[in-house]
């Protein structure tokens, strides 16, 4: 990947399989550093937690952190009551990682995307072709044999590499578990403020609205995949630590972006959204 | 009564921690269409070995389209991710899906049947080490489930199961079963009904005269993992200079081991030395096996830089021209006389196709010339340094793919070889700029 683009970069958001994603590529050029920076797609709706943690541990590992926002966009007040969820997604981080990515002129980017989260990503190749304008084709993807990995582009063209791609979220937890790799406090469950919405437990942050007839409640909970923070619900769960939540893994019967209300807004929301160049 | 279906077995967390990485992985692929009961099939592994969520299977249920027919569950609709595969009843790309038991962790490649997307069924087909090739025993062998089966074996794929399913509408005959075993050659036949669940996951009770196992169990004892037995190569992704003190060669080794204290050559320059670190981040190792990812020092400067392979053991062969089985994967087909990149381990290079065109999906055989010597192996001894791909050099799309058998003859007439060594020579000018390969 490094050896067939010119400007590479990490897509980071600051989840689990970002975190996994950013230790492999410590283990890929050890005792190297990183040779390509991280990029993080800043929605302005991202939890404190992750931003301080963030800050803290690319520091620590010494690794290069960009930051984009669509500054536009947040200047025009977007948000997911006025706009509806799938707008104010595209807005904030559609557009802001197509934006982004061309803003630094990066022709790569490495994500921590697995085929086991959604069925439109099942479909998608480890090395993903985004043309000019970062979308994607999924009825003409390149043919993909073995590991031979094709990057040749054409100007303008980019990539994304997905090289979790076969890993499972049960192989997530047990390789943070192996590898003891540090993640936000908000995946271990603890007591927290939230409302209840439609089954999902919405933690209470200052930006997070309550609609008419909601109060806020304390329940143990916690965070199963991060995303914004209106659009995202935490599980009522007791796992406080990695083992204890392999262990409630291994019970579920429900799938993992089950509370992302973003992939249920319409049907075949996530291809959609992939098509005009989510992540 | 149906056969008795295994409920998934949770590991209580000791276990788990004791048997934690030792389970293995086998990768098999599946093809065909709804008809076959294809996607029954995998709905039934997923559902009855716990890899399909209840939420997931709520969608399935509440969705619109719904081919299984009244009362069931269309299992398609778990693998069939795009919208034009869900509105047209047809597989296009394949998918991915995953499960696990107690023994073996599994990744399912569920590929197209139609000739129109061979070249997506191959995309799903390379990486696996089993194939399961579904036939109606009403029907017997289809078009599809035959290409799905060539496929495979040219893919080097020796586990080809052929699973003969709807035992269930034959009333269980084995005569019936008999039938399409004679008529379909396989590494394995088994008898299922994955309607109702016979032979997929527990033994069924309706085929007494059948004493094989299970399809899953048939996948769970499989033999995986063999690269390791072959000769050691190690094809360079990358140089590791971090500073004046270190220089380490990375890459993920594509067959046999390494220790250190090994002596190994270097090619293509051909010179020896000795490996005297095997680096992880992790901490050094002793040793290392395919397909492990590592960095090994050497104990002496030689010139080694991204496409040069580190190798020991029996050496691998070296030609110009090479012949190798091909699938032709785009409009135009394969076009003897035109030139391509050719994507060989971590290097890619200009190859043109000499001899044996081939038509958009068309599998044959076909002879190209390749500007430097390659060293490969053959395909059918390591899939890694005897696979290739064809680059167009204008669309930038992966137009061929091809398995290296041997190393093919010179050409016999003195005016060909001239016009192959100016070719050459031309070509060689431009290889500079080719200096890349795969993977990170």
């Amino acid at each position: 990947m490094v050896a067939q683009f010119s400007r590479p970069c990490l897509l980071y958001s600051i989840g689990k399989d970002s975190s996994v994603l950013l230790r492999l590529a410590q283990k890929a050029f050890y005792p190297g550093k990183i040779p390509f920076p991280l990029l993080h797609i800043d929605t302005t709706y991202e939890y404190p937690e992750m931003i301080e943690f963030r800050d803290r541990y690319t520091r620590e590992i010494g690794a290069e952190l960009l930051v984009y926002t669509n500054q536009e966009a947040v200047a025009a007040g977007a948000n997911p009551y006025d706009l509806g969820t799938s707008k104010c997604c595209h807005q904030l981080r559609t557009r802001a990682l197509v934006d982004g990515l061309k803003h630094y002129g990066f022709d790569a980017a490495l994500g921590g995307a697995r085929r086991d989260e959604e069925k439109s990503r099942a479909k998608e190749r480890v090395f993903s072709l985004r043309d000019a304008h970062g979308q994607w084709d999924p009825k003409n993807q390149r043919p993909e044999l073995w590991s031979l990995y094709n990057g040749h582009i054409n100007k303008g063209e980019s990539v994304r590499v997905f090289p979790l791609s076969n890993w499972t979220e049960f192989d997530v937890w047990q390789y943070i578990h192996e590898d003891s790799i540090p993640l936000v406090p908000l995946y271990f469950a603890e007591p927290r403020e939230v409302v209840v919405r439609e089954g999902s437990l919405i933690p209470v942050q200052p930006n997070v609205k309550f609609l008419p007839g909601e109060v806020s409640e304390t329940q143990v909970c916690r965070m199963r995949s991060l995303g914004c923070t209106p659009c995202t619900g935490a599980i009522r769960s007791q796992a406080d630590s990695v083992l204890t939540i392999i262990d409630e893994l291994k019970e579920f019967k429900r799938s993992e972006r089950e509370n992302r209300v973003i992939d249920h807004d319409q049907d075949g929301s996530m291809e959609l959204k992939k098509r005009e160049g989510y992540f | 009564m149906a056969a008795v279906l295994n409920t998934p077995t949770v590991l209580p967390l000791h276990s788990f921690l004791a048997q934690k990485g030792e389970r293995d992985l086998l990768r098999f692929s599946t093809a065909g269409s709804v008809d076959d009961g294809k996607s029954t099939l995998i709905g039934r592994l997923l559902h009855d070995a716990g890899g399909a969520f209840e939420d997931q299977i709520a969608a399935v249920k509440a969705s619109k389209i719904n081919r299984a027919g009244e009362g069931k569950v269309d299992f398609s609709l778990l693998t069939d991710g795009l919208k034009a595969e869900r509105e047209q009843g047809i597989t296009i790309d394949v998918a991915y899906r995953y499960f696990a038991t107690p023994r073996r962790k599994f990744i399912i490649a569920d590929t197209p049947g139609h000739e129109e997307y061979t070249r997506n069924m191959a995309t799903g087909a390379s990486t696996c080490e089993a194939a399961v090739v579904l036939v109606d025993v009403r029907h017997g062998p289809t078009d599809q489930s035959r290409r799905h089966a060539r496929i495979a074996r040219l893919l080097g794929i020796r586990h080809v199961i052929v699973a003969v399913n709807k035992m269930d509408l034959v009333g269980w005959s084995e005569t019936a079963f008999r039938k399409v075993v004679n008529a379909f050659e396989g590494a394995y036949h088994v008898p299922i009904s994955a309607l109702e669940g016979d032979n997929v996951v527990a033994q069924s009770a309706h085929m007494p005269w059948y004493h094989g196992p299970a399809l899953l169990d048939l996948l769970e004892t499989l033999p995986v993992g063999q690269e390791a037995q072959t000769a050691f190569r190690l094809p360079v992704q990358l140089v590791i200079r971090p500073d004046a003190r270190f220089r380490g060669f990375a890459g993920q080794i594509a067959g046999g081991r390494v220790r250190v204290g090994d002596m190994v050559t270097a090619l293509p320059s051909g010179r020896e030395a000795q490996v005297t670190r095997i680096v992880t981040y992790d901490g050094d190792l002793a040793e290392a096996v395919a397909p492990m990812s590592v960095t090994l020092v050497l104990d002496r400067e030689i010139d080694l830089s991204r496409g040069a392979m580190i190798v020991s053991g029996d050496k691998p062969e070296s030609a110009r021209r090479i012949h190798a089985q091909a699938v032709a994967m785009q409009h135009e087909g394969l076009v003897e006389g035109r030139e391509y990149l050719l994507r060989h381990t971590a290097q890619v290079v200009p190859a043109r196709l000499i001899k044996g065109s081939l038509p958009m999906n068309g599998i044959g055989e076909v002879e190209l010339e390749i500007t430097k010597p390659l060293y490969f192996d053959p395909y059918a001894v390591n899939r890694s340094t005897g696979a290739f791909v064809l680059i167009d050099r204008l669309s930038n799309n992966t137009v061929g793919a091809g398995m290296i058998d041997r190393a093919a003859r010179a050409p016999r007439r003195v005016s060909a070889a001239r016009q192959a060594a100016a070719w050459l020579r031309k070509a060689a000018d431009k290889l500079e700029q080719f200096s890349d390969g795969a993977g990170i």
